[in-house]
């Protein structure tokens, strides 16, 4: 999947996540992680988004994500979210997911 | 004994604090809600967050419903499309106006089932009637498909829907509770009755749920951890009705034995109603672990 | 490094310190030697101690480079008498001093200058909040900062290894000879239970009130037999930040879970007998508990004989419904209580000796019953911290956690089991305040965990209906939901040292990386 635009989801609740994805001029992906619970998930977390971001095949963006504790389910949906906001219409596909 | 539910218990659906233990506070179901308390703009990240949540979290057997957008809304197509594949125990249609309603869905979930190789008829339905025209066609909708499980009453939406408000003691939905309920028992599904939404208003709750129970509801929908424990206490069955309860299959066994065919307790004629009764008494004191049945006891 | 009987490594000693002790158990300690005794002075007849500023008190007392001075913690984040004394004594060029306030929080944020300054070199106390917390942990000082109990610090104080040189004992009400109380004036904290004891073991004691009342102030909570100087100032506290109006029972439906459970646990462990004791934190689910045990009293017709420790307002109602006999307070936590303690002949003051001090001849604890307990992180032996956070940095007191653990015939432990991401139970704490062999159960929201050295009481419970778990399945429960945490790394300075309540050392704590 393309990212297109800025593309936001989440909120700065506890246990939840803000996410953004944005067009990276640069090619592949960078993220930027910052988690009240860094020293304990900050790897754990960022493989989740990496994760997350290959199953889309989102290949260039950069990614924000504020973490206030999310838990990895969570981390993911809002990953999901953010990059079909920042796509152009992009259809998440269901039945990949069989 | 069927699956008790006296208690299905709203998680709105974007909410990650709530979603992730939700099923700890008792209930006997907990209902994520992608629906009304969800933004029109916030409905793809609740769909995902619903969907990511069912498809990791351990829910330790408590019943997960999910209440997804009507199939008339630009965003029900795609709520099954997600939700079934997580396959909670029960999608929740609101806004039930119609059979064909719920045919529709119960189509579409086939399909899906069909498509991501779940078995067929996996995931359950339950419907929310909500309107006049609802409430009218509730034997209809409550008998359209074997997919359904329970129909309840939906009274916010309704009393808009009948120019009125609701009160304390109910008497603007009396009609429409009523005709749920005799829907719900001619097609032999659960009766759930609505939501009471003033958190703090513990006696005018505990009346409510009083009220509901006895017209005969399976239980209630809530909308706080803390409105879970009364309504298990007024669906508990007390000692006394225990008691007599025992008794009263005591009799049955003792005249059973004796080959008697009129039995009668305490003076009174004990006959088929009083006894299925006394059962339904004892099941529920079993289940809900007031009466634990000796062994060898058998009079179940 | 030695290791101590929880396997935690320990310095064999500390410069600016000395030598320390290794932990050895909870009462393996022998205490020897003879208590400790201040310095004897005289006052004379017609000899005024009232004093018009608390400059001239300094002056009179003629403070130097490298003494002890103490402080309580009655008015918590209302204080406002350590930083004025500090600040005087700063502008004063006084350098090198030890502080020994019973406890410090978010409101002594300023004593970050000084330390810097040279001002204090060395701090002991009960617990550590807010800037100055996180900037210890991240290696403010040279010297470590001691944890002590609210017990441990009594005995530190009796034994001599807390020698005070000038206790600052900010009081609600005085005469002007020195007898004070807690519960009148506009600054009220109700009991003075931990200055009661700076007032017998200090050398000079200076009470400092906003509040000077008729001579003789009784009955009095310290007495002018123990009191040099007597200041008025305008304000000793911020009344609001001293105590809150009334402590109100929680409405967080995952706290009443825990109290459910855990009052349901008191319920079938034997102890909830007529004539029962206890104690409760002043914590959401520690209060709920009480709060559910209260209806289980009236329902099974119990009383208490005694509620000890920090007393709210729940306690005095239950004092006025006959409930409970007797209140023991070394700690208002309303002012509802703090009112209640100079109104009621049965709500009795207490000073943290008598409440927890392991070496005097038996402290209030030893006759508790039931103690509940909150904690940050538990681990799969029962140790608990309540003194860092999950990621290491100080931001808690060991209060009276350990005393009343080692004291009380049932220890409970109330906690959610994962707070955000982060699970409660781990392999290992953090920090250890409180050994495991100490602790009897666990209740969180997920389930109960008791400890298998309870076999009596693991007996008692198989055949109840409640959510009964070992500790290491609820552990990892929580870990089926968050993942498992990466351990925290720490540098190698120390940045505090735990004492145990009988003076040896149970843990340290470094400095965060």
């Amino acid at each position: 999947m393309e990212i297109v635009k800025v593309g936001m989801a989440g909120t700065m609740e506890s246990s939840d996540a803000i996410v953004t994805i944005e067009p990276n001029t640069d090619s592949g992906i960078q993220i930027y992680l910052q988690s009240s619970v860094e020293k304990q998930f900050g790897n754990q977390i960022r493989s989740v988004i990496t994760e997350t971001l290959r199953a889309l095949d989102v290949d260039h963006g950069i990614v924000r994500v504020n973490d206030k504790g999310a838990l990895d389910c969570v981390i993911r949906a809002r990953v999901q979210t953010a990059v079909l906001r920042a796509s152009d219409g992009g259809q998440f596909n269901w039945k990949e997911e069989d | 004994m069927g699956k008790l539910r006296r208690t299905m218990m709203y998680v709105p659906g974007n909410n990650p604090g709530m979603i992730k233990d939700a099923h700890i506070f008792g209930s006997d179901s907990i209902m994520f809600d992608l629906e009304d308390s969800v933004s029109v703009k916030e409905k793809d990240a609740a769909r995902f967050l619903v969907y990511n949540a069912l498809k990791t979290i351990d829910y330790e057997g408590v019943e997960t419903v999910v209440r997804v957008n009507g199939l008339d809304t630009p965003y029900g197509k795609e709520d099954f499309e997600a939700i079934v594949r997580a396959k909670p125990n029960i999608i929740r249609l609101p806004k039930t106006e119609k059979p064909e309603d719920v045919l529709e869905a119960d189509k579409l979930i086939s399909k899906i089932e069909d498509e991501a190789g779940i078995p067929s008829g996996t995931v359950k339905l339950m419907a929310a009637i909500e309107s006049a025209l609802g409430i009218i066609n509730s034997y209809e909708i409550a008998k359209a498909s074997p997919r359904l499980v329970a129909i309840a009453i939906g009274a916010e939406d309704f009393v808009t829907d009948m120019k009125t408000t609701r009160s304390l003691d109910g008497v603007e939905i009396l009609v429409a509770r009523s005709q749920v309920l005799l829907a719900a028992r001619a097609a032999g599904i659960y009766a759930l009755d609505t939501v009471f939404s003033d958190v703090n208003d513990e006696e005018g709750f505990i009346n409510e749920v009083k009220l509901a129970k006895q017209l005969g509801f399976d239980g209630k929908s809530v909308i706080n951890p803390r409105q879970i424990e009364p309504v298990h206490q007024i669906y508990t069955p007390t000692q006394n009705e225990i008691e007599k309860s025992i008794r009263v299959l005591e009799a049955i066994e003792e005249a059973e034995r004796k080959g008697s065919g009129v039995i009668s307790l305490d003076g009174k004629m004990i006959d088929g109603p009083i006894v299925d009764r006394a059962r339904r008494v004892i099941d529920l004191a079993i289940v809900t672990g007031v009466y634990v049945e000796e062994e060898g006891e058998g009079i179940a | 490094m030695l290791k101590n009987a929880l396997g935690r490594e320990i310095p064999e000693k500390i410069d600016g310190i000395g030598e320390l002790k290794l932990y050895q158990g909870p009462f393996e300690y022998e205490p020897s030697g003879r208590r400790f005794g201040r310095k004897i002075s005289k006052v004379l007849p017609g000899q005024s101690k009232l004093l018009n500023s608390l400059e001239n008190v300094i002056n009179e007392i003629g403070m130097k480079d490298g003494m002890t001075i103490s402080f309580h913690h009655h008015f918590r984040d209302g204080d406002y008498i350590v930083n004025m004394v500090i600040d005087m004594l700063a502008k004063r060029g006084i350098k090198d001093l030890r502080l020994a306030s019973s406890s410090l929080s978010n409101i002594h944020e300023p004593l970050i200058e000084h330390i810097k300054n040279g001002v204090i070199t060395r701090i002991e106390t009960s617990g550590l909040r807010g800037p100055l917390a996180d900037e210890i942990s991240n290696g403010l000082m040279d010297i470590p900062v001691i944890i002590r109990s609210h017990g441990g610090r009594a005995r530190a104080i009796e034994a001599g290894e807390l020698a005070i040189d000038v206790a600052f004992l900010g009081v609600p009400s005085s005469d002007a000879y020195g007898n004070a109380n807690g519960y009148e004036g506009k600054s009220i904290c109700g009991s003075l239970g931990y200055a009661k004891v700076d007032a017998q073991f200090a050398d000079t004691v200076v009470l400092i009130t906003d509040n000077l009342v008729d001579y003789p102030n009784v009955p009095a909570s310290i007495h002018q037999t123990d009191v040099d100087y007597v200041v008025q100032v305008d304000a000793i506290g911020n009344p609001k930040g001293i105590v809150s109006g009334a402590t109100r029972y929680t409405r967080n439906p995952r706290e009443l879970l825990i109290a459910k459970y855990g009052a349901q646990v008191i319920e079938t462990s034997g102890y909830f007998i007529d004539g029962f004791s206890m104690q409760s934190g002043s914590g959401g689910a520690s209060l709920a508990v009480a709060r559910f045990l209260k209806d289980k009293m009236i329902e099974k017709n119990i009383k208490a004989q005694f509620i000890l420790g920090g007393i709210t307002g729940q306690y005095v109602e239950m004092l006025k419904e006959n409930l409970v006999e007797k209140l023991y307070d070394t700690q208002s936590f309303d002012l509802i209580a703090a009112r209640s303690i100079g109104e009621n002949a049965s709500h009795y003051e207490i000073d943290a000796s008598f409440y927890a001090n392991p070496h005097n001849k038996g402290c209030a604890v030893n006759q508790l019953d039931i103690v509940i307990l909150s904690a940050l992180e538990v681990d799969t032996q029962f140790n608990v911290n309540v003194i860092t956070g999950s990621d290491g940095v100080i931001r808690g007191a060991s209060g009276g956690h350990c005393d009343t653990a080692a004291g009380a015939k049932l220890t409970m432990v109330v906690a959610p089991l994962i707070r955000g991401r982060i699970p409660t139970i781990l392999d290992r704490v953090n920090t250890v305040i409180t050994p495991g062999n100490t602790i009897d159960v666990l209740v969180t929201d997920r389930g109960i965990a008791i400890n298998p050295l309870r076999k009596d009481l693991l007996d008692r419970f198989k055949n109840t209906k409640l959510p009964l778990f070992s500790i290491e399945e609820l552990k990892e429960k929580a870990e089926q939901l968050t993942g498992k945490p990466e351990p925290i790394e720490f540098g190698e300075k120390i940045v505090g040292l735990v004492e145990y309540r009988d003076g040896t050392i149970i843990d340290v704590i470094r400095q965060v990386k």
